[in-house]
């Protein structure tokens, strides 16, 4: 190793939370962390193990359960001058703090006519397939990404969670971080040193010709499953991480369209109205000359997450519907 | 009681002769169609915006409400960047992005009117949190109605406010009316101070239409804010004289006349003036005189306003992100 190459270790999307919050707090003071339970305890996903005891009370605040309130703590404290870290435990209860997200997070900036900045960090913990059902389950990110003034982040795996919360952090926007529960055991090589991922770039994670899978999040993984069963019958997929919902990346996956031509698109949430939704619009208004296929679409069907594994299982697209829906397009 | 001042006599009532002014001239202007939009004003309520805002320093932080123009003129709002706002032009504070609803001036410590009502509250315990957190010595104040009191936003803000002992007082302005509703058909309690017990904070009720006393309430609270002594909760009983947005009556009464005419027997205003002329600290002439100042303040910045460019359509999509230096997009 040179003396310019930083280390790189096996670490969990779990570390890549706690141990680059904890870096970033190191180096910048106006940095702190508030939520329910992220003081002592940790976190409830334990993404803030360690940093109450590095930090302590100042800095690392357990908070009321008061979604509101602890986005307007964000608020507040950004807009004169701090950068606060605020968690809402589940995805979920985004909808419990929304006015304060959506109608003021948002947009006070350019109600204020950009005087003022927003240097807030939101990050949250979505996704099924915990039987945690209806109310502990959901992905309910394209609702963040209709709201000018917000960027938000879902990262699929410990790499790009760390590069990722580096740029939200020191990002002037109010940003919302998303975890996916089943990735956050999950593991891979990630520096040790800090380093930034910009947001609105995606990530071409496997190169091929025969067809496009743009997928979301956790649904990465299972689009690298299905297409390894595809490559065993000579379908080579390119899988485009678009990592950055909004901004979204919209060149990179409109040139693998033109390159593919044909795409599918996959994400965990429900289908009407999801992500996907407009990517295939910006696919069809980009490359629609290029396309050989309708674009096919994978998200949940329209129903509240279940709880039951038995339907759970069901409920969430997997390796087996990608894999399904790449035959589709390609006829074969 | 407190010794107040002669001085303070005089900031409290020019104070509130800039806002009465203001917002009468605001309300003129409506009536022509020359401001787009809602327009809540805020005549009647003077004294609980000039007496809290005179307790502050420049530096203190308040958050405000939809009806938001009087607080920001009590905390050295510019007339002619307000009036230009108010009538969607370039020049105003919100470069007529916000309008009426969203006016703001940072540099005042205003961070922002707000047109969700109680939204404002948990804001200003962000600003509060900031405050002990830098251990800067300044103090956030959170203006909100009685009906704002009805509102989750508001629970959660007084609640996680007591709970972590931050510097924050809460102003509540309690004009008896949730827009065109009356308090009793919407509380229980006819003191929305009773509230205060229940997160642990002092509650403390002012009549609104005395200036001097919002002012004494307030000195006391943010002296206890700024020691680290935790929230206050002020409410001032007080009372708006026009609707609860336009000047114009719609046609339904919702308040009899006599109770509008004897909250207005109870003005502010003349009633501060009556108590210095007495006290000598300001002859007819001297009131005069400042309504004359004032006055032609307003002129020339309804004038200002009318002279400024409207935004240019390129406007549109400026200031919704902080562009970041080197960011993809």
């Amino acid at each position: 190793m040179t003396a310019t190459e930083t280390a790189v270790g096996e670490k969990s999307y779990v570390e890549a939370v706690s141990g680059t919050i904890a870096q970033l707090m190191r180096e910048d003071d106006d940095i702190f962390v508030a939520g329910e339970d992220v003081g002592a305890f940790g976190g409830v996903f334990s993404t803030f193990l360690g940093l109450h005891a590095e930090f302590g009370d100042r800095r690392v605040v357990d908070t009321p359960i008061s979604e509101q309130a602890i986005v307007g703590l964000g608020i507040g404290a950004a807009v004169t001058g701090l950068r606060p870290i605020v968690d809402l435990m589940f995805m979920d209860f985004v909808l419990v703090a929304m006015d304060q997200l959506a109608n003021q997070a948002a947009k006070l900036k350019y109600m204020f006519g950009g005087e003022a900045t927003m240097p807030l960090t939101i990050t949250t913990t979505g996704g099924a397939g915990l039987s945690a059902a209806a109310q502990h389950s959901q992905s309910l990110e394209a609702i963040l990404c209709h709201i000018p003034g917000l960027k938000v982040v879902f990262p699929s795996n410990a790499y790009d969670m760390k590069g990722l919360l580096v740029s939200c952090v020191r990002e002037d926007n109010p940003t919302v971080v998303v975890k996916n529960k089943l990735l956050l055991g999950t593991s891979c090589p990630v520096p040790d040193d800090l380093y930034a991922i910009p947001l609105g770039v995606a990530d071409v994670v496997k190169e091929g010709r025969d067809v496009t899978i743009v997928a979301v999040g956790r649904m990465v993984n299972e689009a690298l499953v299905a297409a390894e069963k595809l490559a065993a019958d000579g379908i080579e997929c390119e899988i485009v991480d678009p990592r950055t919902l909004q901004p979204f990346d919209t060149d990179t996956v409109v040139a693998s369209a033109k390159k593919t031509n044909r795409i599918v698109v996959v994400h965990e949430a429900v289908q009407f109205g999801g992500i996907g939704a407009e990517m295939t619009a910006q696919i069809t208004e980009g490359a629609f000359d290029y396309l050989d296929a309708p674009i096919h679409r994978i998200g949940a069907p329209f129903a509240p997450v279940p709880f039951s594994p038995a339907l759970e299982q069901h409920y969430v697209p997997n390796a087996a519907k990608i894999e399904a829906g790449v035959r589709q397009v390609l006829g074969r | 009681m407190m010794d107040i001042s002669d001085d303070v006599l005089r900031d409290l009532h020019r104070r509130m002769v800039r806002i009465r002014q203001f917002e009468e001239g605001a309300g003129k202007l409506a009536e022509q169609a020359k401001l787009p939009g809602f327009l809540h004003l805020y005549v009647g309520e003077e004294a609980v915006a000039a007496g809290a805002c005179a307790a502050l320093t420049d530096e203190d932080q308040i958050t405000s409400t939809h009806r938001g123009h009087g607080h920001l003129v009590a905390k050295g709002g510019d007339f002619r960047r307000m009036m230009a706002e108010l009538m969607g032009r370039a020049t105003g504070y919100c470069k007529g992005k916000g309008g009426s609803m969203h006016i703001s001036d940072l540099s005042l410590g205003m961070l922002g009117a707000n047109g969700i009502v109680g939204a404002g509250t948990p804001i200003a315990v962000g600003a509060a949190f900031a405050n002990r957190y830098r251990d800067n010595g300044k103090v956030a104040l959170a203006f909100f109605g009685d009906g704002a009191t009805n509102i989750g936003a508001f629970h959660e803000a007084a609640n996680m406010a007591c709970a972590l002992h931050l510097p924050i007082v809460f102003m509540c302005e309690n004009n008896g009316y949730g827009e065109f509703t009356p308090r009793e058909k919407t509380m229980a309690i006819t003191d929305v101070v009773d509230r205060a017990a229940g997160y642990g904070m002092p509650g403390v009720i002012v009549d609104g239409m005395d200036a001097v006393a919002v002012y004494e309430a307030a000195v006391e609270a943010v002296a206890r804010a700024r020691a680290g002594d935790g929230p206050t909760m002020i409410e001032a009983k007080t009372y708006r004289y026009y609707n609860h947005h336009g000047v114009q009556n719609m046609g339904v009464q919702y308040r009899t006349d006599d109770e509008i005419e004897a909250w207005k027997k109870r003005d502010p205003i003349s009633g501060l003036e009556a108590r210095m002329a007495e006290l000598g600290v300001m002859s007819a002439d001297d009131a005069t005189a400042v309504w004359a100042e004032v006055e032609a303040e307003l002129g020339d910045a309804v004038q200002f306003a009318e002279d400024s460019p409207f935004p240019e359509p390129e406007a549109l999509l400026s200031d919704v992100y902080t562009v970041m230096e080197g960011a993809a997009r």
